[in-house]
């Protein structure tokens, strides 16, 4: 069965490069890009949703179906 | 799915002023999902805060607001829940705000067990006004003006607040945001005065003075000292040195100052 990818949505105008969810996401998927965080490896997403819980800025969304 | 965050957002006021790292957002966030856990109406919801870092929260959440003078959030959260019983009153501020400034409206509401939530975001620091030491600043820790180390002893919130006579207490921290919500749901539902002391991290004017390299290194320490509740039960006090209980820490049912205050208002109607 092909794994459903879920959308990560990085507000980059919100994003303020605190590298929490970064450091905080189990499998890696997120990257620092200069000052702003963006996805490196989604296929890695479990859907944990712990960078979108983190964030303080409100700057990720993880859309799942 | 993605939580709905805008709907309780004021359009246009995001980015907020908190610095990278900060994690009132994270508490924001938190107390966001709480409301709507609730279903609470925003026409039904107050939320009433000082003056600080923690205290520019209301600004962004779409509800009744009131941001006040330094440390008078209780004060003024009073008068709301006396004009209107039925409002749903949500305090928030920061450790300096609502111990120092406001520590003795703080200890009297308590005190009163007024129908009201007061979440305190700790960060160990004033931060807006330049890293003053704060009440809640641990021994031997600087800040702006203790360059050479605190030498007070710290507050504990929690125990403040359950010995002025709150009746619900509750710690959760930063890093545990899945927690938040739940502790701060649980603290609205309760009728009484009910306090969620957050943990927080300030990277910028304590964590930079006090040796923590990044938000991540003060994060990871807010997970090392954590300790539930349930758990602790089970550990020496060898163990527990240097740890943070969190969870529920107490919970009482007691007559509450806005029904107390309605019968005063019944015997005054019938003594005419």
């Amino acid at each position: 069965m092909e794994k459903k990818l879920p959308k990560i949505e990085i507000i980059e105008k919100y994003c303020k490069g605190c590298h929490i969810c970064v450091e905080f996401c189990p499998t890696k998927v997120l990257e620092m890009q200069g000052f702003v965080a963006a996805v490196k490896n989604l296929e890695a997403c479990i859907k944990c949703m712990q960078c979108e819980l983190r964030c303080p800025d409100f700057a990720i969304k993880v859309i799942t179906e | 799915m993605a939580f709905d965050y805008e709907k309780w957002l004021r359009p246009n006021k995001l980015p907020h002023i908190w610095c990278p790292g900060c994690g009132h957002g994270i508490v924001m966030k938190g107390l966001i999902r709480a409301m709507e856990t609730l279903k609470l109406e925003k026409e039904n919801t107050t939320i009433v805060s000082g003056i600080g870092c923690a205290s520019r929260l209301p600004g962004y959440i779409d509800c009744c607001t009131l941001h006040t003078a330094h440390g008078r959030a209780a004060a003024f959260a009073t008068g709301v829940k006396m004009a209107k019983p039925e409002m749903n009153v949500i305090l928030v501020g920061g450790d300096g705000d609502g111990t120092a400034i406001g520590g003795n409206h703080f200890i009297h509401a308590c005190r009163r067990n007024i129908d009201m939530t007061y979440i305190i975001m700790n960060n160990y620091i004033y931060g807006m006004t330049g890293g003053q030491f704060s009440p809640c600043t641990p021994t031997g820790h600087k800040a702006s003006t203790t360059p050479y180390g605190n030498p007070d002893p710290g507050f504990d919130i929690a125990k403040l607040a359950i010995g002025a006579g709150a009746t619900f207490v509750a710690r959760g921290t930063a890093f545990h945001a899945n927690q938040i919500d739940k502790l701060i749901t649980e603290a609205i539902q309760h009728k009484g005065f009910s306090v969620v002391e957050i943990l927080d991290d300030c990277p910028t004017t304590y964590g930079r003075r006090n040796k923590f390299k990044s938000v991540i290194e003060m994060m990871n320490r807010l997970k090392e000292v954590a300790v539930p509740v349930k758990a602790a039960e089970k550990m020496t006090a060898e163990q527990l040195q240097g740890k943070v209980l969190t969870g529920v820490l107490y919970k009482e049912e007691k007559a509450h100052y806005t029904d107390e205050y309605a019968k005063v208002i019944e015997r005054a109607k019938a003594a005419k």
